[in-house]
C-alpha cells in the first residue's frame, strides 16, 4: 500500500484484521470442511462429455470421428489457433457422437463436445511420451509440448499455460509465483494436492521456472494451511530446490493473481498490462502438478482434483475426476442423488457460477462443485434494497474502486462514466457484494456494464467503419466527377483546338 | 427452460440495513438515557413523539408511493431519523413542532426525493433547520436541565406535560423559566458589547462533558455521544473520516481565532463541547446517505462542515451553525465523492 492510499483510500480496512500487502479484501469464514479428506479417485461414468474448448481462447478442432476407438491421452481435438490447448481422451473407449452440449459457463450456452463411452480398460495411448531431459530442452519446445499436452491454468480462469509462459528477451521473467493460496472458501483441492503430492508440484515448478528462466520461485500458501506449507517445504528440500514457501494471511482475494503479486512483491500490475510485464508469472499449484505429470510421465491433462462440498452435500470430499465427468455423476458420488434439490455452483462461492444443469461436465478449470440448499441460496441472493451509500463496498474493494458509484453508472447504462470509474479494473472478486447491507448484486451490475461497454464499442467501431466507407465513397465519387470534368474539358479544348486549326488551315489554304 | 441468471458471489456476509440502523439506535441509547436524566419527562415525550411520528409518516409515504410498507419500515431508518430529530429538539418546544418536523423530514426531505438512499439532505437536520427558520421563537427558548433545578420540575410528569402541551412560549411566566444556551449567551454578550467570556463563567468542563447545560434534548451529553460514536466506528457503521476531520477542523480554526482575539472568539474546548456539535459530528454528518461514500470525500466533507460550523457560529445571526453547515455540505456531497476517489489499482 502506498502511503498516500492511507488518506485517499480506505484505511484501515474494517473487514480484515490481518496485515496484507494489498488494499481491501475481506476475511471470509474458511468453511474448509474437506481439509482432512484425502484425495479419492472417482470411478468412471457411463459417458464422458469432453468440450472442444476448456480454456480462454479459441476452440480446438476435433480430430476423431464418431465410432472411433481412442485410448487415454489420445488427442480428441487439436489447437489450430494460437490461444488454445489440445483436448485429450480422459480414458479409453469409443467416441459415440460429437454434438453441442451445455458446458459450465454463466451464459448457459453450449459448445461442441466429444462424447466418449469408456470401455473400462483405461488403456493409455502409446503416443504419449515424456520429455526425457527437460533441463536440456529448449523453452520454446517445452511450451509447445505443454500446449499439445493440453495444460491450462487450473486455478479457475483456464488460460492456456504455454501462452502465459511466453517470456522472451523483451519480457524476461525473474520470479515465478506458485499460487497455493486457495482463498475461496470451501475449496481444499489445492491444499490436499500440496499435502499429498507436494513433490510433483515442486518438480512442476522447477520445469516452469526452467521454461521461464526465472531465478526466483515463491510458493504462496495461506496461513490456515500450515500442513500444506510444511509439505511443500519438505518436498522442496527433498528435490533439492531452493524455492521459498511464503505464508500469506488468510484474506480473500489473496489467490487473485494481481493481489498475490502485490502482496509478495509489493508491485501493482499497471493498468492494461500483464504481470509478465513486471517480470512475474503466477501459476496455480495444480497447474504445476499437471505440468510435472505431462513432462515426466507423458500424461496429458485428462483428470484433475476437485472439491465437492457445500452444506447440501452429504458426503463432501476431494476427488480426482476425469475431465468430462458429468457434474450429476460427481454429486451422486458425494451423496447428493438428486441434484435438482440443491443449487449447484461451479467453482467457489465467491466467483463460481451457478449451474442449473447438472449434466454439464467437469472441465479443466473446474476447481470445485458446491451444493447449497435452495433456502441458503435464497438467503445469499436476497432481493435488492436501496443503496444507503455506506461505502462498505469501497472498503472491501481490492482494486480501489467505488462500487456504489460504479453500480449507479451501470444501472443508468452510462458506459462512459462507468469506464471512467474503473469498470474494467473490476476483477469481479465479489467482496463488495458480500459486504453490502442492501444485498445489491454489484458484480452482476458490473458484468452487465462490461457487456454493455463491449456492445457500445462494437457499435462505435461499426459506425466508424460505416463513416469511413461513406467518406471513401464520397471521395471516390468526387474524384470520378473531377476526372470526368477534366476529360470533358480536355475534349472541349481538343475540339476547340482542332476547330481553330481547321479554321486557320482553311485560311492558309485559301 | 425458465432460468434466471444469478451472478456470483453466491454467499453473503449477512449484513442488513436494519442491522446498520439497529446499531445506530444502540449507539444513541446511552445519550437518550442521559437526556431523560437531564430533561426528565420532556425528553421522554419528545423522543417518543418524534420517533413515532417519523415512523407513521414514513408508513404513509410508503403507502402513497406504492412501496411494500412493512418490509421497508422494518429497515428502521425512519426510527433513526425520528430519534435524531427528537434529540435535536429544544426541550421546551411544544408537541406540534415535533409533528411538523417529523412530517417535513419524512414527507418532504426523504420521500419526495425517492425515499431511503435517494434523499440529498439529512431528514432530521433539514427538518430541524426548517423548524428553526420557520418557528424561531419556540426553537430558541431553552431550559436548564433538571439536575440544575430549573423552575419547572421536569421529573414531575404533570409539570412536564404542561410545558410539552403549550411550549415554553405558551407558559404564563416564560422569562422566569427560560435560560440561554452557552452559544446563545456568547452571541448575546457580543451583540451587547459585553465581555462574552463571562458567559463561560458558570460552566465547568465536567458540566459540559456530562451535558449539564441548557441545550436540545439529546445534544448535551458530550461524553456519551462520543462513546456512542466511537462504538459505531468500531462496528464499521460509520468511519473515522467525517467526525475526525469535522472536530479537528472546528478545533483548529477555533484555536487559531481564539489565540488571535480571545475577547471575540470562543475557545476551542467551548466550541467542541457546546451546541450540537458532538451529536452533529458523530451522528448527523456521518449519515451515509447524505455524506460522500469515499474516504477523501468524507475528509473534505467533514472539514467543510467544521469550517462552516465555526463561521456561522462566530459571524452568523444564529448561535448554532452545525445544522446549517451539514445541510450545505450535504449539497456538495455528490460532487465531493465524484471527484475525490481512491486511486484505482494499477493507475
Amino acid at each position: 500500500m502506498r502511503w498516500l492510499d492511507r488518506i485517499t483510500g480506505w484505511w484501515p480496512n474494517p473487514f480484515v484484521r490481518a496485515s496484507t500487502g494489498f488494499r481491501g479484501g475481506v476475511q471470509l469464514p474458511p468453511m474448509k470442511r474437506t481439509r482432512e479428506a484425502p484425495i479419492e479417485a472417482l470411478p468412471l461414468p457411463d459417458c464422458l462429455v469432453v468440450p472442444v474448448k476448456q480454456h480462454i481462447g479459441a476452440r480446438c478442432a476435433p480430430v476423431v470421428k464418431p465410432g472411433e476407438r481412442v485410448k487415454r491421452g489420445q488427442t480428441l481435438a487439436r489447437a489450430t489457433e494460437y490461444l488454445a490447448a489440445d483436448v485429450h481422451a480422459p480414458t479409453s473407449g469409443r467416441v459415440t457422437k460429437i454434438e453441442e452440449h451445455r458446458v459450465p459457463h454463466p451464459s448457459g450456452l453450449g459448445l461442441p463436445c466429444i462424447f466418449l463411452e469408456p470401455d473400462g480398460e483405461d488403456a493409455p495411448f502409446e503416443g504419449c511420451a515424456p520429455v526425457e531431459d527437460w533441463r536440456g530442452e529448449e523453452p520454446a519446445r517445452l511450451r509447445e509440448f505443454l500446449r499439445r499436452a493440453g495444460i491450462v491454468g487450473m486455478g479457475g480462469a483456464g488460460f492456456p499455460t504455454f501462452a502465459k509462459l511466453a517470456a522472451d528477451a523483451r519480457h524476461p521473467v525473474h520470479t515465478l509465483i506458485l499460487n497455493g493460496a486457495e482463498c475461496e472458501p470451501y475449496l481444499t483441492s489445492d491444499e490436499r494436492l500440496m499435502r499429498e503430492e507436494a513433490a510433483a508440484i515442486a518438480r512442476g515448478a522447477a520445469i516452469l521456472a526452467h521454461v521461464l528462466g526465472a531465478a526466483q520461485v515463491l510458493v504462496a500458501v495461506e496461513d490456515h494451511k500450515p500442513e500444506a506449507a510444511d509439505a511443500m517445504e519438505a518436498a522442496l528440500a527433498q528435490e533439492g530446490l531452493s524455492f521459498a514457501v511464503r505464508l500469506v494471511p488468510t484474506v480473500y482475494p489473496h489467490g487473485s493473481e494481481k493481489q498475490l503479486i502485490e502482496a509478495l512483491l509489493g508491485e501493482e500490475t499497471p493498468q492494461g498490462r500483464l504481470p509478465l510485464d513486471l517480470g512475474v508469472v503466477c501459476q496455480n499449484v495444480s497447474t504445476a502438478h499437471a505440468v510435472a505429470r505431462a513432462v515426466e510421465a507423458g500424461e496429458p491433462l485428462v483428470a484433475r482434483v476437485i472439491t465437492v462440498s457445500g452444506e447440501a452435500c452429504p458426503r463432501p470430499g476431494n476427488f480426482r475426476v476425469r475431465i468430462g465427468t458429468p457434474v450429476r455423476f460427481v454429486l451422486a458420488h458425494a451423496g447428493l442423488a438428486d441434484a435438482q434439490d440443491a443449487e449447484i455452483v461451479h467453482g467457489g462461492p465467491m466467483m463460481g457460477e451457478r449451474i442449473p444443469w447438472p449434466e454439464v461436465p467437469v472441465v479443466k478449470n473446474t476447481i470445485g462443485i458446491l451444493a447449497f440448499s435452495k433456502e441458503a441460496f435464497r438467503r445469499a441472493h436476497r432481493p435488492e434494497e436501496p443503496c444507503i451509500r455506506c461505502g462498505r463496498c469501497g472498503q472491501s474493494c481490492p482494486a480501489g474502486l467505488v462500487p456504489n458509484l460504479l453500480a449507479e453508472a451501470c444501472r443508468a447504462e452510462d458506459v462512459e462514466e462507468a469506464e471512467a470509474l474503473g469498470l474494467f479494473d473490476c476483477i469481479e472478486c465479489g467482496c463488495c457484494a458480500w459486504v453490502c447491507p442492501s444485498h445489491i448484486p454489484l458484480v452482476h451490475y458490473f458484468r452487465f456494464g462490461k457487456g454493455l461497454a463491449a456492445e457500445v464499442r462494437r457499435a462505435r467501431a461499426f459506425a466508424e467503419a460505416s463513416r469511413r466507407r461513406t467518406e471513401a465513397r464520397e471521395a471516390r465519387l468526387a474524384r470520378e466527377k473531377a476526372e470526368r470534368e477534366a476529360r470533358r474539358r480536355a475534349q472541349l479544348a481538343r475540339a476547340k483546338e482542332s476547330a481553330r486549326r481547321l479554321a486557320s488551315g482553311d485560311g492558309e489554304s485559301s | 427452460m425458465s432460468w434466471i441468471p444469478v451472478s456470483s458471489p453466491h454467499w453473503h456476509s449477512g449484513a442488513t440495513i436494519s442491522g446498520v440502523m439497529r446499531d445506530v439506535l444502540v449507539a444513541l441509547a446511552p445519550a437518550c438515557l442521559a437526556s431523560v436524566w437531564l430533561f426528565g419527562w420532556l425528553a421522554v415525550f419528545h423522543l417518543a413523539l418524534t420517533t413515532a411520528a417519523c415512523v407513521a409518516f414514513e408508513a404513509l409515504a410508503l403507502a402513497l408511493r406504492g412501496e411494500p410498507v412493512r418490509a421497508r419500515l422494518s429497515d428502521l431508518s425512519a426510527a433513526v431519523s425520528g430519534l435524531l430529530l427528537g434529540m435535536s429538539m429544544p426541550p421546551g418546544a411544544p408537541w406540534w413542532l415535533d409533528l411538523v418536523g417529523a412530517a417535513f423530514a419524512m414527507l418532504v426531505v426523504k420521500h419526495a426525493f425517492g425515499g431511503l438512499g435517494a434523499n440529498p439532505f439529512n431528514p432530521a437536520i433539514a427538518a430541524r433547520v426548517f423548524l428553526m427558520v420557520s418557528f424561531p421563537l419556540p426553537m430558541t427558548l431553552w431550559l436548564a436541565p433538571a439536575p440544575l433545578h430549573p423552575p419547572v420540575n421536569l421529573y414531575d410528569p404533570g409539570a412536564a406535560w404542561t410545558v410539552f402541551a403549550h411550549g415554553l412560549a405558551g407558559l404564563p411566566r416564560t422569562d422566569a423559566v427560560t435560560t440561554a444556551s452557552p452559544l446563545g449567551a456568547w452571541q448575546t454578550a457580543l451583540k451587547l458589547h459585553a465581555d462574552p467570556t463571562k458567559a463561560l463563567a458558570g460552566l465547568s468542563l465536567s458540566e459540559l462533558l456530562f451535558g449539564l447545560r441548557p441545550g436540545s434534548v439529546g445534544e448535551t451529553p458530550a461524553l456519551l455521544l462520543l462513546a456512542g460514536g466511537l462504538w459505531l466506528v468500531k462496528r464499521n457503521v460509520i468511519t473515522w473520516h467525517v467526525p475526525a476531520s469535522y472536530l479537528a477542523t472546528v478545533a483548529l480554526v477555533a484555536f487559531l481565532a481564539h489565540a488571535l482575539d480571545p475577547a471575540r472568539f470562543a475557545p476551542a474546548s467551548f466550541h467542541l463541547l457546546s451546541g450540537g456539535l458532538m451529536l452533529a459530528a458523530w451522528f448527523m454528518a456521518t449519515d451515509p446517505v447524505t455524506c460522500p461514500s469515499t474516504p477523501l470525500g468524507r475528509l473534505a466533507f467533514g472539514a467543510g462542515c467544521g469550517l462552516l460550523t465555526w463561521i456561522i457560529r462566530s459571524f452568523g445571526s444564529y448561535p448554532e451553525g452545525a445544522m446549517f453547515a451539514i445541510l450545505f455540505m450535504n449539497a456538495a456531497s455528490p460532487l465531493l465523492e465524484r471527484h475525490l476517489r481512491p486511486r484505482v489499482y494499477g493507475r
